[in-house]
């Protein structure tokens, strides 16, 4: 299939976001030895986000697709947020 | 004339299943995000109890686990890559790495739950009715996600075995591999989940 320009991801760079990911696993189990109150949550989170976007990105060969799967991608994303803010919304305020 | 209508058609063929498995895909992550909103506002009202049962759980298993689930991703994108070069030999050895480690990773879960569930820590047993709402809720939410992950990582195993016959077969080969491809995005996604459902059932503090 000459015409499928397909991206080679080479086993070296597997390996790194492996190496990456694992880094990141460790940082998260780390952090929830230390009291931090509800910033340990937050930033379990933060990295929990950071890892999503590494495997969206390379392993699910996002960074090499068009904008087109880029977009939709970010669309769900910002659509979950948004259901947990209008959701989170009512819980603060409700009297 | 006619490969040539045949080869664009093969084209299409591909974006439309890629497109196809990247809606899939959104269903999914609605599916659980739906299920991680219930999680927020459940541990929003009950800090307390979250916090204390959260300690219940193993927080080696589920390392151990997250572990295992990375791995596996990186063998399973290591498969296309090696189908990618018309390495068979070496997509078949990937492919079932990938199948082992899921084993692997459901053979902990096995164990993992049969202890909770020794201790009582099962929906609508006494001795959880006797801890209160929020050690309800929280045993609850676990079982039914971690337990909705897991029917995933069986229902992948069955994908990726399926794919790793058509390798073998040759029907899965360079020049047409988007059912692999297809198949590596079910399982980054089933990675993708647990990558979230560790820190929030594992590591409340």
């Amino acid at each position: 299939m000459s015409e499928h320009k397909s991206h080679v991801t080479g086993y070296r760079t597997h390996l790194m976001v492996l190496a990456a990911l694992l880094v990141l696993t460790s940082i998260t189990v780390g952090i929830t030895r230390l009291e931090l109150g509800p910033l340990n949550t937050t930033a379990a989170m933060l990295i929990a986000g950071l890892k999503a976007f590494i495997v969206l990105a390379w392993f699910m060969h996002l960074k090499f697709e068009s904008a087109f799967y880029k977009i939709m991608v970010t669309l769900v994303f910002i659509l979950f947020l948004l259901i947990l803010l209008v959701t989170f919304f009512d819980y603060w305020f409700r009297t | 004339m006619n490969s040539n209508i045949s080869h664009a058609h093969g084209h299409d063929e591909h974006e439309a299943s890629k497109f196809g498995m990247w809606l899939f895909i959104f269903t999914e992550l609605l599916l659980f995000g739906g299920l991680l909103i219930v999680y927020a506002v459940y541990r929003y009202r009950n800090p307390a109890a979250f916090q204390l049962a959260g300690e219940e759980l193993d927080v080696m298993i589920g390392t151990v686990n997250t572990v295992i689930l990375l791995i596996s991703s990186m063998t399973m994108a290591m498969s296309i890559t090696a189908i990618q070069k018309n390495d068979r030999r070496m997509a078949l050895i990937f492919l079932g790495t990938t199948i082992f480690l899921a084993v692997v990773f459901m053979v902990n879960k096995y164990f993992e739950w049969g202890e909770k569930i020794s201790y009582g820590f099962f929906p609508d047993t006494t001795s959880l009715h006797e801890l209160g709402q929020g050690t309800i809720l929280f045993f609850g939410l676990y079982f039914v996600m971690t337990g909705l992950h897991a029917l995933h990582i069986i229902i992948g195993v069955v994908f990726i075995g399926y794919i790793l016959f058509k390798v073998q077969k040759s029907e899965i080969h360079s020049g047409n591999y988007y059912l692999l491809e297809n198949g590596g995005l079910y399982w980054h996604l089933v990675d993708l989940i647990w990558i979230f459902l560790f820190p929030l059932f594992y590591l409340i503090h």
